[in-house]
């Protein structure tokens, strides 16, 4: 291993069930370096992660650390620590009604010669440990005492004082203000100085510029690169997390769609919030548009969606529906207003597992229809084939369990059961996440189809090529916040990414 | 071969295999003590009523029948078990016996108020019970069981209050009836009919059962296909309470009294084996109203046979226990692998020779 690196891993691949997960992805980590482990949701970051410290077991692949002249495996996270890799997580895993001190030494008090803990040595050595990290902490009061920056700070400490060449922090920031994001980052700093390697995983762009040295870019399992801060600006990284490169399939949309804004409103919102998702928002949709919402994960994108849908409630503003003022408390009242929401998390808010696919198709209507008229076990048959023959959704019968269906497949079935309602207006949220590249051209292509016959559609994706290729307009989010509009004629990968980045810089 | 497989893998297999092995023993005791090999299955008129050990079992059985249909659907829409249906048995004894006797009155010959009232002012509390749990549930998302501890704890006590902490009898014919004969028939077979009936229309004819079904296996995703999953939840509660009410009033007539102390005592344990054993997950979801049925009849048929064999009452539980034990192990998920991989190895091995 070179000089000066203390962390290897070389072609790590790993599959789950159906899935490659990781797809031959190298990483290096110097001595003193803050790496940034940057990527969407999916890409792999998470698993890359738990194959370092032994949660996940990876099928290829090497892993080689500073001080062992052998590639390593970790057996469990355990077994990791030992070897000098630590981890600490979004959520502190240490207990709150326990002293610092206590928090600090778990599971390896120094003993008394009785074998009762040394609470006398146990103090002193956190108190010594407290001060070498310059933290004004005290450590015999309870953990709870402290603000979540703090504690983050001494489950970090904790892993420090365990001999750690590598530390990996999985978004820490998520949960911490501004300033204590800077009291963590000081931290950071202090410990690169001691030569401790630091893998931060984080969604927040700002934060990468402001304390990595590194960026490793994963997209959908594969390594995209590995970048020095200063070769990678903004604008690249989000393309290189997005995926620029992305098989430039031919055009499936007619150059321009003509402007649908002379068409009648369909949605009109104004100042819609909830709290703690999504700011308030103004939005029109007319009729045969689709609109395409971007930004990064956690922008607000799918909040937006769901505050129109009902499925939270949204708090503040108005929403017209056809011209109409309309209350939307649930979805239930959305759905007869002609509304329909595939949601992004297929599995726990889209399909009803150990249901069938006949009876996860005709769901929808039959909610709308109410729970007294049954819809009879002909017309069900006849509405789930109509729709498997259509979308041609892969399964032994219309009776198997939906959970027994690829990703794909199921995602087809959620589509079946809202097209199966016969939406005016139908909100699709990330539709083609992992499906195949086939499936997803037929999903691209059915939104198209969809707004010919006059309905309009809301498109989520993180992917800007799909959003080119079918949407009409682009709202762009940013922080919870809608921050602008693009018309079809300046909609183009540069300038999304642009409005996605926030600026030029 | 394939026959037989088709027939293990149906889903009310195993429920009914547990059943007809307790008849079986029952079958087994009957020739080694020398009686009537069928004695168990015989059914004859005596004092003009029918009798037998089978008709005693489907009449015994009647409460944890109508217990079994309200807490199959609350196990089913929220993976959790109502605690408190014994308990809210023996208030319906309170309220009925209350009205019809009149508070204060312990021993009564004639009705205070029409039957009718009793019984109805009964069930309507029964109903409010169900639906206080079901708001505790559904609305304020607690645990099922700490949710439904409270009128576990305070619907005995309740009604014991009512009846102002004494055994209240109504001694009146026309009130024996119901925990009495129709006809040659006891009339708890026939209440636990029609409620069983009921409900079986009702799940086949409205989309109730797809809703209880679609929001018990995944209450987040239900929402957004547009169920209005906390009412539902709401409304499983609201029937359970009422079958406990019905349950109540089985057993309250049987006695024609209010024994609050002792009505529905320990039932609720008997209604929530009932849906186990009828191969119901008690992780909610799926659920097969008949497999609970027919697991209450089973908890029923051990106790009787366990009589018939002349276990004390004292010794009974514990030889229940051993036998709910051997048919909860045979449907457990590993046990079945178990079985899978015997069949599968056996049949290879045919194969082989």
């Amino acid at each position: 291993m070179e000089a000066g690196v203390v962390l290897k891993m070389q072609g790590i691949c790993m599959t789950f069930p159906g899935v490659k997960a990781l797809e031959g992805v190298d990483l290096t980590l110097k001595k003193g370096e803050i790496r940034a482990l940057m990527g969407e949701n999916g890409a792999g970051k998470s698993t890359l992660i738990k194959c370092l410290t032994g949660v996940n077991k990876f099928e290829a692949g090497e892993i080689y650390l500073e001080g062992f002249d052998h590639p390593i495996v970790n057996k469990d996270t355990m077994d990791a620590q030992k070897k000098g890799i630590s981890t600490v997580y979004q959520e502190v895993n240490l207990c709150p009604n326990l002293s610092v001190a206590e928090n600090l030494y778990i599971g390896r008090e120094p003993l008394t010669k009785l074998g009762t803990v040394n609470r006398k040595a146990m103090n002193r050595q956190a108190a010594a440990l407290m001060k070498q990290l310059e933290l004004d902490i005290d450590v015999t009061r309870n953990l709870e005492e402290y603000s979540l920056a703090l504690q983050q700070m001494i489950a970090i400490a904790r892993a420090v004082d365990m001999d750690c060449k590598v530390l990996i922090l999985d978004e820490p920031t998520s949960s911490l203000d501004d300033r204590e994001v800077e009291k963590l980052f000081t931290m950071m700093r202090r410990l690169k100085e001691k030569g401790v390697g630091i893998i931060f995983v984080t969604h927040f762009l700002e934060q990468v510029y402001a304390v990595c040295d590194g960026i490793t870019v994963l997209r959908n399992g594969k390594l995209v690169g590995e970048y020095d801060i200063a070769d990678l600006p903004r604008v690249k990284l989000v393309a290189a997390m997005m995926g620029k490169d992305f098989d430039d399939l031919a055009s499936i949309k007619p150059e321009t769609t003509g402007d649908k804004r002379k068409e009648p409103m369909v949605i009109e919102a104004r100042g819609l919030s909830h709290a703690g998702t999504i700011k308030p928002f103004d939005l029109d949709i007319h009729k045969g548009e689709v609109i395409g919402l971007t930004g990064l994960l956690g922008s607000g994108r799918s909040e937006l969606a769901r505050a129109i849908y009902g499925a939270d409630r949204a708090q503040t503003g108005t929403l017209k529906v056809k011209g109409q003022e309309v209350k939307v408390k649930n979805p239930i009242d959305a759905m007869h207003l002609g509304m329909g929401l595939l949601p992004d998390d297929r599995k726990a808010e889209g399909i009803i597992a150990d249901l069938s696919v006949r009876e996860n198709i005709i769901l929808a209507v039959q909610a709308k229809q109410g729970i007294l008229k049954k819809i009879p076990m002909a017309k069900q048959c006849e509405i789930a084939d109509k729709y498997i023959d259509l979308l041609q959704i892969k399964c032994a019968s219309r009776e198997t369990l939906i959970k027994q269906l690829s990703g794909g497949n199921q995602q087809k079935v959620i589509l079946a059961r809202w097209l199966a309602t016969n939406p005016d207006f139908l909100i699709l949220d990330e539709p083609t996440r992992g499906i195949d590249i086939g499936t997803k051209t037929e999903i691209q292509k059915l939104v198209l189809k969809l707004a010919d016959e006059g309905k309009s559609l809301i498109f989520i994706s993180s992917e800007i090529e799909e959003m080119l290729r079918t949407c009409n307009r682009m709202a762009v989010l940013r922080d919870g916040q809608k921050v602008g509009e693009i018309d079809e004629q300046d909609m183009n990968q540069m300038n999304v990414m642009k409005a996605i980045a926030g600026g030029d810089k | 071969m394939s026959s037989i497989k088709k027939l293990t893998q149906k889903r009310l297999f195993l429920p009914i295999f547990s059943m007809i092995l307790v008849m079986l023993i029952n079958v087994v005791y009957d020739i080694a003590t020398g009686s009537a090999p069928l004695g168990f299955f015989m059914i004859s008129i005596k004092n003009g009523v029918l009798y037998g050990r089978l008709i005693d079992i489907l009449n015994r059985g009647s409460e944890i029948a109508i217990l079994a249909i309200g807490m199959t659907l609350v196990v089913s829409a929220s993976g959790g078990t109502d605690i408190s249906v014994g308990s809210v048995m023996s208030l319906y004894a309170g309220v009925c016996c209350m009205i019809l006797a009149g508070y204060g009155n312990v021993n009564v010959q004639q009705y205070a108020h029409p039957l009718l009232v009793g019984i109805g002012a009964g069930l309507l509390v029964t109903l409010i019970c169900g639906m206080f749990n079901g708001f505790l549930v559904a609305y304020m998302n607690i645990q099922p069981m700490v949710a439904t501890l409270i009128l576990w704890s305070a619907g005995r006590a309740v009604g014991l209050l009512l009846c102002n902490s004494q055994i209240v009898y109504v001694r009146v014919p026309s009130f024996q009836k119901l925990g009495g004969y129709c006809g040659i028939i006891p009339t708890p077979i026939i209440v636990a009919a029609v409620c069983v009936a009921i409900a079986s229309i009702v799940l086949r004819y409205t989309a109730l059962g797809t809703y209880i079904q679609s929001v018990g296996i995944n209450k987040k995703a239900s929402r957004i296909a547009g169920f209005n999953s906390s009412k539902i939840i709401l409304m499983c509660y609201a029937i359970c309470g009422l079958c406990a009410g019905l349950a109540g009033m089985v057993a309250t007539s049987r006695i024609y009294s209010a024994d609050t102390n002792n009505i529905g005592l320990n039932m609720e344990l008997d209604a929530i084996l009932s849906v186990a054993l009828g191969g119901n997950s008690l992780g909610g979801g799926k659920f097969s109203l008949a497999g609970s049925i027919i697991g209450a009849y089973t908890i029923q048929a051990i106790t009787t046979t366990l009589y018939a064999l002349g276990v004390s009452s004292a010794q009974a539980p514990v030889f229940k226990a051993i036998v709910v034990i051997i048919i909860v192990v045979i449907q457990a998920e590993p046990a079945k692998a178990f079985f899978k991989k015997l069949t599968k190895k056996s049949g290879k091995e045919a194969a082989r020779a």
